[in-house]
């Protein structure tokens, strides 16, 4: 038995070690962490999980109203209500995921004070619980995909819809790496758990979600838009859906090797964090 | 003992391990503070967020809260961790439980362990009691299919059936660690780790998680490691103590003698004890002023039965007195009180310093350390008492079991007391 569980525990951290093969013995914590999102959210709420569809509605039905109708920002042709509905559903996937993944260190002070487990599972199960919220929200899209093919008013290129999951992973995996490296960083720089609601904000406008990229026409602006990572992955999806945009392999490689550095180098920190943020927290 | 580990299991090995915190500040906190303190420190000019009045060596100083500890803890054994606040004990549950990395050393586990630093973490008070039996258990490192098969021991355990599917929020908190212990009592590791976590739920659950744990060790073979200051409780649980001070291992060895070793730590035995220190009772009138107190008639203070002690206790007096008596409250190593002896109130005192020589017969106390607190008080016409002098922890002695003592047996404090009556006769 003695050789069955052997934990070794030493003062030297080697950077290399990630125990990813222990987050997978953890999975059905992962599950459940990912199920308790959902069930606290809406528990005690009168429309309950009626929210997940009326979030992002009243939200795209607003871009819509300052976007569109103020501001005057075209959609090349797309039905408004759908065009910022399916923006709105992909873009507060990578938010989520960057936004709740940046306080897992500080949220869940208390439980990582008294217990230990993989502390991985945290950003892994937020990462999970942002994916099937873009699911429900993508019920949403489609109900009002089906309205407008049907109209004639957009074209989608069915066959790019395979490249959707691809796109989740990538997008999801680049907020992932962002959130942990920021909530390594919380554990003794508070400042940064309170600047990152307004970076993500304002990365917002620098990626293609409230207005399409045909309409800058600024080069500053569109060199800025160029090298946001998260534009090539944003703009696959909008050729699926849309059928507007279009696949830049170059961007998407170079995006794609950007975000498998930041999780790497994201994993490392946060194993590296997660030893010691007690004493720091 | 040693010779009987040598060929045991070990469940844990810890060597060298230690643990530094830094005292003081730990960064500014913000980004902001760090770069202004660092933007200090480049221009030589005083650093803006150093607290005023604080010591500023004192920033930056290290404080050891383990310093080096070499332990070995065997497979089966139910090992209770004593010291007073600060001892470190804390700490080494943290680093077994891996909640935070030593600093130095090396720390080697064999098994799954299971940590109870507290009970119910994870609990959320929106989720009912059997999805919180789901997630507690999943963090403490349960897999969906394990709990399942243990819900209904889990359930019957804890004894709050009727309400597992109503939101914990709802619970009492008696219910509420009472589910939470269930969950984690009914853990698969092979390791337990607990700090205190029995000192909740009414006395009947207590003595039910004391059973379930010392089963755990007893039967199953698990090995249990106990934190409390609670020494009646390490008594029926532990088999073994380690008594830790100043971040060291300062004893090991069987739970008596590591709890006389933990609670007298302050009080050794000695001939000469001086009682020259500060005084903490406020009802004394200060009339009395114990100096020493001295054996009298033996060069080390362990008596046997049929020895009487005598002390010589010097004190000074700060007016005349005829009516002056004292008593001796004899406590048991972890200070309860085991009796009472007091002189009647016939001593003479005179202005200055005053010696009177004290006897007090053993007979019928039982084998062990114990220690003394010493009272000067005087009786009035009234019949009342006034305190004029309390030593707590005046002098300590021992006594010891003999051949001659009607009970042979190894005297346990916990099933027979202090008291060790005279022969049982048959008629």
């Amino acid at each position: 038995m003695n050789g069955k569980y052997h934990t070794h525990i030493s003062s030297r951290h080697k950077w290399y070690e990630l125990h990813l093969k222990e987050v997978w013995q953890y999975r059905d914590l992962i599950v459940l962490f990912t199920k308790r999102t959902f069930t606290l959210t809406y528990k005690q709420t009168v429309l309950g999980p009626a929210w997940i569809f009326l979030n992002p509605l009243i939200s795209s039905i607003i871009y819509a109203f300052v976007f569109g109708g103020i501001a005057g920002i075209g959609t090349e042709g797309v039905p408004q209500i759908l065009f910022y509905l399916s923006s709105n559903a992909i873009w507060i996937f990578f938010s989520t995921c960057v936004t709740k993944n940046a306080t897992t260190f500080t949220a869940n002070a208390n439980v990582f004070g008294k217990v230990y487990f993989p502390r991985l599972t945290i950003p892994l199960s937020n990462a999970l619980a942002a994916v099937i919220q873009f699911f429900v929200q993508m019920i949403l899209v489609i109900v009002f995909l089906v309205y407008y093919v049907a109209t004639g008013a957009v074209h989608p290129n069915w066959a790019a819809f395979l490249l959707i999951p691809f796109v989740l992973l990538h997008l999801g995996m680049l907020g992932l790496g962002c959130g942990i490296i920021i909530s390594s960083l919380t554990t003794k720089y508070r400042d940064l758990a309170i600047l990152v609601t307004f970076g993500v904000q304002l990365w917002m406008y620098i990626t293609p979600i409230v207005y399409p990229i045909s309409q800058l026409e600024n080069e500053f602006a569109r060199a800025l838009l160029m090298i946001n990572p998260v534009t090539a992955p944003v703009e696959v999806f909008r050729y699926a859906i849309l059928g507007q945009g279009t696949i830049m392999p170059g961007y998407i490689i170079l995006s794609a090797l950007l975000t498998v550095v930041l999780v790497i180098v994201g994993v490392m920190i946060f194993n590296k964090v997660e030893k010691t943020f007690m004493d720091t927290v | 003992m040693s010779n009987k580990n040598e060929d045991r299991e070990v469940a844990v090995q810890l060597s060298g391990v230690k643990k530094m915190y830094k005292l003081g500040q730990i960064g500014g906190g913000t980004l902001q503070g760090d770069i202004q303190s660092w933007w200090a420190r480049v221009r030589h000019k005083e650093d803006p967020n150093t607290k005023i009045g604080t010591d500023q060596r004192l920033i930056g100083q290290t404080f050891m809260a383990l310093n080096g500890i070499d332990l070995t803890i065997y497979k089966g054994e139910a090992l209770g961790i004593i010291g007073g606040n600060g001892a470190g004990k804390s700490t080494l549950l943290k680093l077994l439980s891996r909640v935070t990395a030593p600093t130095a050393g090396e720390i080697d586990i064999y098994g799954r362990i299971a940590s109870m630093l507290e009970v119910g973490t994870g609990f959320n008070g929106e989720m009912t009691g059997r999805e919180n039996v789901y997630m507690n258990g999943a963090i403490l490192g349960m897999t969906k299919a394990e709990i399942d098969a243990k819900m209904e021991d889990i359930i019957e355990f804890s004894e709050v059936r009727e309400f597992i599917d109503t939101p914990v929020k709802r619970y009492s908190s008696g219910m509420y660690v009472k589910l939470a212990f269930s969950v984690a009592a009914h853990l698969d590791s092979e390791i337990m780790i607990m700090d205190e976590v029995l000192a909740v739920g009414d006395m009947a659950f207590q003595k039910k998680c004391l059973d379930k744990m010392r089963d755990a060790a007893k039967k199953q073979g698990r090995t249990v490691l106990y934190v409390s200051h609670n020494m009646n409780t390490i008594r029926q649980l532990c088999d073994r103590c380690v008594v830790l001070n100043q971040g060291k291992v300062v004893f090991e060895g069987g739970v008596e003698e590591s709890i006389s070793m933990y609670m007298n730590s302050s009080k050794s035995l000695a001939v000469v004890n001086d009682c020259s220190g500060e005084r903490k009772s406020k009802f004394t009138d200060k009339k009395i002023h114990i100096d020493t107190v001295t054996f009298v008639g033996t060069d080390f203070p362990v008596y046997q039965t049929g020895d009487t002690i005598h002390v010589k206790v010097d004190y000074n007096s700060k007016e005349n007195m005829s009516n002056l008596a004292m008593r001796m409250t004899v406590l048991s190593p972890d200070k309860n009180a085991v009796g009472l002896a007091s002189s009647r109130p016939c001593i003479v005192a005179t202005e200055g310093e005053n010696t009177t020589t004290l006897s007090l017969a053993l007979d019928w106390l039982a084998p062990g350390k114990y220690i003394v607190k010493l009272t000067a008080y005087s009786v009035n016409e009234f019949g009342m008492n006034q305190m004029h002098d309390i030593v707590e922890d005046c002098f300590a002695f021992e006594k010891v079991q003999t051949l001659n003592d009607n009970n042979r047996m190894n005297w346990n404090h916990s099933w027979w007391g202090y008291i060790m009556f005279p022969e049982l006769e048959v008629k």
